[in-house]
């Protein structure tokens, strides 16, 4: 388990991380969700010793790591850019940790062939980091990271240099990967998508403090605010309300609590079908809100552009 | 990139060739050619002499303290000056600059100054019976002051290019400083050391103004090839002068070969 208490992080005036406090289960998959510049890889950093915090404490396994370097943190580290060892092959980069370790030769390959096997870079032994493509190299890292059997695997945003395919790829991947390996994993990404097709947990953060820790169920379905509401998702504003876009009812006549509008746009998206409205109360220029309904609804309000609807949020929304 | 016509091409080429030869070429080759002219047998005495021979493991010893020393120094200094969490980098940088700066020749009036027999120092010394000026320690302190900045120069841009995430990967798989340093960052900066290396030793060997300075150019004694071929060519020994030159030059080859022979990996 890891435990970060009461974590501060200032770089010169500027206050990186606030206060920071989160536990992440043993062998659970957890991601650091926030927008760019909101601490991510600060509060990773601390956790793998790469920075120093201000103040406060991180608590690996009951031990009280703080002050301990990387070396002694028994964690793996993977970086955006791979940050590969470019001068040895694929097998020296896997191996680097346990030959610094001085393990046995023979244990040693045993253990880089079966890893690259793992990863799925079986017979890529003797390349160059130079000779793998982009998703190749982050294998190869991570391999890297494992072969030192971590009690923890820390992930600095790990597919942000792929392409959009490939990412959808490895991340699945990296699902599988962990229900074999079950290794402690904290995830950093700036991808809602990403943190809810692989985290069982998720922390969202936002300038430097944790907005919300929680299941990707219940972030989703129970935002604690409006950020957290909108970095999860799409959001559509109803006056002082967000609401999700599948949270909206349509009706032709009037009522309780439903705004007039004007339907904008409709587009049919296969089975669901957007519907752009633009509210009567909203002023000159406003955004339009798309509310998502299913296309037996819209079959029967019958709408096209010009019409007059009248939106609200679905009452049972939860 | 923009295509280049043929006749541009051929025509910046020939340009450069022309340059070249007429800066580099043509006076080295001349000096060769002036060199055996005579045979090779002339040379071959001409750089047996006692004197020469003297003048030759003189300038080798220096160098052979004076490399190893700046070597390990300039790489020290480069990642102090890149990765170093320190105040006052600008006054290192500055200071590292300085023998690029300072014209040798002030260089050597400088150290005579500090352990000539009316320096600084000259009076300590001379009670020990220790000798600088006139005497080897001093040529060494000179040629390392002037041949210092060529390492850490040629390796800090290097650091810098590659960052230290590979240095920090390195950390979390448990490499100690001292292992990250020789597995990690030293292969990766080797080119910058290699060529650091190639400028230092040219330097040494070939360093005149500050070694003249402080040598007392004593034959047989504190005597280094560049002082030999200034001495014959100013006694009218020209084919002597020669001689001795193309020797220099041979050095100069010879460790840039043996550079060369650190055979680049596929890690670009
Ligand atoms: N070494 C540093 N010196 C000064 N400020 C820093 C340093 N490292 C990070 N910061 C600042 O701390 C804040 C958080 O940085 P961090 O790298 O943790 O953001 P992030 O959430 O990982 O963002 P991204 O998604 O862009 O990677 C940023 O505003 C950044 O400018
Ligand atoms: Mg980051």
């Amino acid at each position: 388990m890891i435990t970060v208490e009461n974590v501060d992080k200032h770089y010169g005036d500027f206050h990186a991380l606030k206060g920071i406090d989160l536990e992440i289960e043993s062998g659970s998959l957890t991601a650091l969700l926030g927008p760019s510049g909101s601490g991510k890889s600060t509060l990773l950093r601390v956790i793998a010793g790469l920075e120093i915090p201000t103040s406060g404490r991180v608590i690996l396994d009951g031990k009280d790591v703080t002050n301990l370097a990387p070396q002694q943190r028994g964690i793996g580290f993977v970086f955006q850019h791979y940050a590969a060892f470019k001068h040895m092959t694929v097998r020296d980069n896997v191996a680097f940790g346990l030959k610094v370790r001085k393990k046995p030769k023979t244990e040693i390959k045993d253990k880089v062939d079966e890893l690259l096997r793992v990863v799925g870079l079986d017979g890529y032994q003797q390349r160059y980091p130079s000779q793998l493509s982009g998703g190749q190299r982050q294998r190869m890292a991570l391999a890297r990271a494992l072969a030192i059997e971590p009690a923890v695997l820390l992930l600095d945003e790990p597919f942000g240099a792929l392409d959009a395919k490939v990412r959808a790829e490895l991340r699945t991947w990296l699902r599988r990967l962990h229900d074999e390996v079950h290794v402690t994993t904290v995830l950093v990404t700036h991808d809602q998508e990403e943190a809810l097709d692989v985290a069982d947990t998720i922390a969202v953060m936002d300038a430097g403090q944790i907005a919300q820790t929680g299941g990707p169920r219940e972030l989703y379905d129970a935002p604690v605010s409006d950020f957290v509401m909108s970095f999860l998702g799409p959001v559509a504003r109803l006056g002082e309300a967000l609401v999700r876009p599948h949270d909206l009812e349509l009706s032709v006549d009037a009522r309780d609590g439903a705004l007039e509008a004007q339907v904008v746009r409709v587009v049919h998206l296969g089975f669901e079908v957007r519907v752009e409205l633009l509210l009567a109360q909203a002023g000159e220029g406003a955004e339009p809100v798309v509310a998502q309904i299913t296309r037996a609804e819209e079959q029967a309000l019958e709408l096209s552009a010009g019409d007059i609807v009248w939106v609200r949020p679905v009452l049972a929304a939860a | 990139m923009l295509e280049q016509s043929r006749s541009t091409r051929i025509t910046l080429r020939c340009v450069a060739l022309a340059y070249l030869a007429l800066l580099l070429g043509i006076p080295v080759g001349l000096v060769l050619y002036r060199t055996f002219e005579h045979g090779v047998g002339a040379v071959w005495d001409s750089v047996t002499t006692p004197a020469a021979i003297h003048a030759f493991s003189l300038t080798l010893e220096i160098a052979a303290i004076a490399v190893p020393l700046n070597t390990v120094l300039g790489i020290l200094t480069a990642l102090v000056l890149v990765r170093g969490r320190i105040r006052g980098k600008a006054i290192l940088e500055a200071i590292v600059d300085l023998p690029f700066a300072i014209s040798p020749v002030v260089v050597g009036l400088a150290l005579i100054l500090v352990y000539g027999r009316i320096g600084w120092f000259g009076p300590w010394l001379a009670d020990h019976g220790i000798a600088i000026i006139f005497s080897l320690p001093g040529m060494v302190l000179a040629t390392v002051f002037v041949s210092l900045p060529f390492v850490a120069r040629e390796v800090s841009p290097v650091l810098r290019e590659i960052g230290d995430e590979q240095e920090q990967a390195a950390a979390t798989l448990g490499a100690s400083s001292w292992q990250t340093f020789w597995r990690v960052t030293l292969p990766a900066i080797r080119w910058g050391v290699a060529y650091g290396v190639v400028l230092t030793v040219a330097r040494c060997i070939g360093e005149f103004g500050a070694v003249s300075v402080v040598s007392g150019k004593i034959a047989g004694q504190t005597e280094t090839l560049t002082l030999l071929v200034e001495k014959r060519f100013t006694n009218f020994d020209l084919a002597g002068a020669y001689a001795a030159s193309a020797l220099l030059a041979i050095i100069a080859l010879a460790t840039l070969l043996a550079m060369t022979r650190l055979n680049p990996r596929k890690d670009h």
